[in-house]
């Protein structure tokens, strides 16, 4: 029983990781209909920003999750500027081809640049003591991952509902063309939904370095596919179901591995992902959306 | 009626002179002429070009996206690999077996996963791939992440005759009824569902056929490379059959087939800078789909450059329709 809530734990904290990936995925999807493979490595240039702040700059765990944030908001207008805004009419095909090909570039410009030699995180930027709760011990980092996750999330959900920027971002999703015609600038929403996605998962980059101490030029592949999976399972282009997707992902993820199944860990979210995708196409909170011809 | 006999004529001419051609590199090969390196980068051409017009098959023809073709490449590898290793069966006993068992695959993955379009299918793919992958990495009968030793049982004649094998299936199932069936699919689903035809059978038999030659092609690899392992079967290797397809120009074999080539030969030339080829690679498909999303070919055959002033009048070779 110890070691199911101990699994839960780890199975949340995972999750929160996820969900925060996937957020990005599904608000970028939600606007353009794009599935972008480079939101994966974006995570990886965030965990990478993070542990170069704290190690050669002497920066504090906070300070260095802010400049990775912000430095992935950048990157991610960046990526979206050049690469996706002059195929915004083309197929979706071609779409999805240009994406596979940035996140191929970041991965292999990264190995490029500083080699493919993985980088061990500092373990003690966060000086956080372990909490015992019901007879399970709690590390520091899985309460602080979750506090940090939550509140972005919360904060998320304001920009999304509160501000200007946000209900602009709603009525592109809905319908492009009509809020064109309402004076909506698209492009900028566009690249502030690719800011905010990519500065979310930035932030999950950092706080999976902390959480795991190994980051590496490839990390980003199968936590990027596995948010993806999450993002599907929420209901994509849904903020909510992201986080619940995630969430759920990283738990059944867990009891997999302390049922036994830590080899087939990887497979879990796939077949999860065939799974939805045969019985609930739109997701657990999406609506089915009859095609038009 | 006689277009068609002087375009099956023009066909066997081109088979016949793959064939002359053959025997020449088979006597350099025998006479020493060609030393190893260059025979081993024929023996990768002819397997990525099975591997390209195969995909080419499922993306170019029937325009269903797929990006887990690594996954029937690796199915083909175990299983021709088991065939010969384990139950001393001869090699192209293996490589049959290799093919059905991709094809069955194709059959299970294919059937729940072709209902889902454009980009749900490319992640069910991929996702099929990394099962597959992730199932022969927990398998001990083959060796789990060390892999499998495999002895090099391949030789010229068996790989040209693979490859001509695999073009003509594919070129006669293009020009059939089904193949046309599986072009109205890729040009508008929704409009060939309501024009009677039966768009899952049609996706899934693509599926099928694509993924047993991809599983030829897994049991050629298998007896090339010595050794197996589950690494080698990653998304990676199914983003470098894509980007054959892609850069051939999607709807085009001939396209996929001179992409092969091309690819391989420069591939051989990076191996020993293996990240400035995936740079490479990534750069090629970026720039490819900004400034030509059609690839180098669009859907024209390398036959429709010799009569060009006849198709202009017949229309029958277009730019216009692709899938990209």
């Amino acid at each position: 029983m110890e070691q199911f809530i101990q699994q839960l734990v780890n199975g949340i904290s995972l999750g929160s990781i996820y969900a925060l990936i996937a957020l990005g995925y599904t608000m970028v999807y939600g606007i353009v209909k794009l599935i972008n493979f480079a939101h994966g490595d974006v995570f990886m240039v965030g965990a990478f920003i993070g542990f170069y702040s704290i190690t050669f700059l002497h920066l504090g765990f906070f300070p260095a999750l802010l400049i990775s944030m912000a430095a992935c908001a950048l990157f991610g207008v960046l990526i979206e500027r050049i690469a996706y805004k002059p195929l915004r009419n083309a197929t979706r095909i071609a779409a999805l081809i240009t994406a596979i090909g940035v996140s191929l570039f970041i991965e292999y410009g990264t190995i490029y640049i500083r080699g493919a030699q993985p980088e061990a995180y500092p373990n003690n930027v966060v000086p956080l003591k372990s909490i015992e709760l019901f007879g399970v011990k709690i590390s520091g980092q899985s309460i602080l991952i979750l506090a940090v996750s939550i509140f972005l999330m919360i904060v998320l959900q304001f920009v999304v509902h509160k501000t200007k920027i946000g209900k602009a971002m709603r009525a592109v999703s809905h319908d492009q063309d009509a809020a064109k015609l309402m004076g909506i600038n698209v492009n900028n929403t566009i690249s502030a939904t690719f800011a905010i996605g990519s500065a979310l998962a930035g932030a999950a980059g950092v706080i999976f370095g902390m959480y795991y101490t190994k980051i590496e030029p490839l990390m980003g592949i199968i936590p990027g596919l596995k948010a993806f999976v999450a993002a599907v399972l929420g209901g994509i282009g849904i903020i909510p179901g992201a986080m619940v997707g995630g969430l759920l992902l990283g738990v059944i993820e867990a009891l997999v591995s302390a049922l036994g199944g830590s080899l087939w860990r990887d497979a879990v979210a796939f077949i999860v992902l065939i799974l939805i995708l045969i019985f609930r196409p739109a997701g657990l909170f999406g609506k089915n959306v009859r095609e038009k011809v | 009626m006689a277009k068609t006999l002087k375009n099956a004529k023009g066909f066997w001419g081109t088979i016949v002179i793959v064939i002359v051609l053959s025997v020449v590199i088979q006597f350099l090969i025998n006479g020493g002429t060609l030393n190893s390196f260059y025979v081993n980068t024929l023996f990768s051409i002819g397997i990525n070009i099975i591997l390209a017009v195969s995909l080419h098959l499922i993306i170019g023809i029937t325009g269903q996206f797929s990006i887990g073709h690594a996954g029937f490449l690796a199915v083909g590898a175990y299983v021709s690999a088991i065939f010969t290793m384990k139950l001393a069966m001869p090699f192209p006993v293996a490589i049959v077996a290799a093919g059905l068992a991709a094809a069955v695959a194709g059959l299970i993955i294919g059937i729940p996963t072709l209902r889902l379009r454009g980009d749900y299918l490319a992640i069910a793919t991929l996702g099929f791939g990394e099962i597959v992958r992730i199932a022969f990495l927990n398998i001990d009968y083959v060796g789990g992440a060390s892999g499998m030793t495999v002895s090099h049982l391949i030789t010229w004649p068996i790989l040209v005759a693979c490859v001509i094998i695999t073009i003509v299936v594919i070129v006669n199932f293009t020009n059939s009824t089904h193949g046309r069936a599986c072009l109205a699919i890729r040009e508008n689903e929704i409009a060939a569902d309501a024009m009677g035809i039966n768009t899952t059978f049609y996706k899934v038999m693509a599926f099928a056929i694509g993924a047993f030659f991809a599983g030829v092609a897994g049991a050629l690899h298998a007896h090339n490379f010595y050794i197996i392992q589950p690494v080698n079967f990653g998304f990676l290797k199914s983003f470098d059959i894509l980007i054959l397809v892609v850069l051939g120009g999607l709807g085009s074999m001939s396209g996929s087939v001179i992409a092969a080539i091309l690819l391989t030969i420069i591939s051989t030339f990076l191996s020993s800078y293996p990240e400035v080829r995936m740079v490479i690679y990534s750069l090629v498909l970026i720039v490819m789909m900004l400034f030509r999303p059609q690839g180098l070919m669009g859907t024209k055959e390398i036959t429709a450059f010799f009569k060009a002033g006849r198709t202009a009048k017949g229309g029958m070779q277009d730019d216009k329709h692709t899938v990209a």
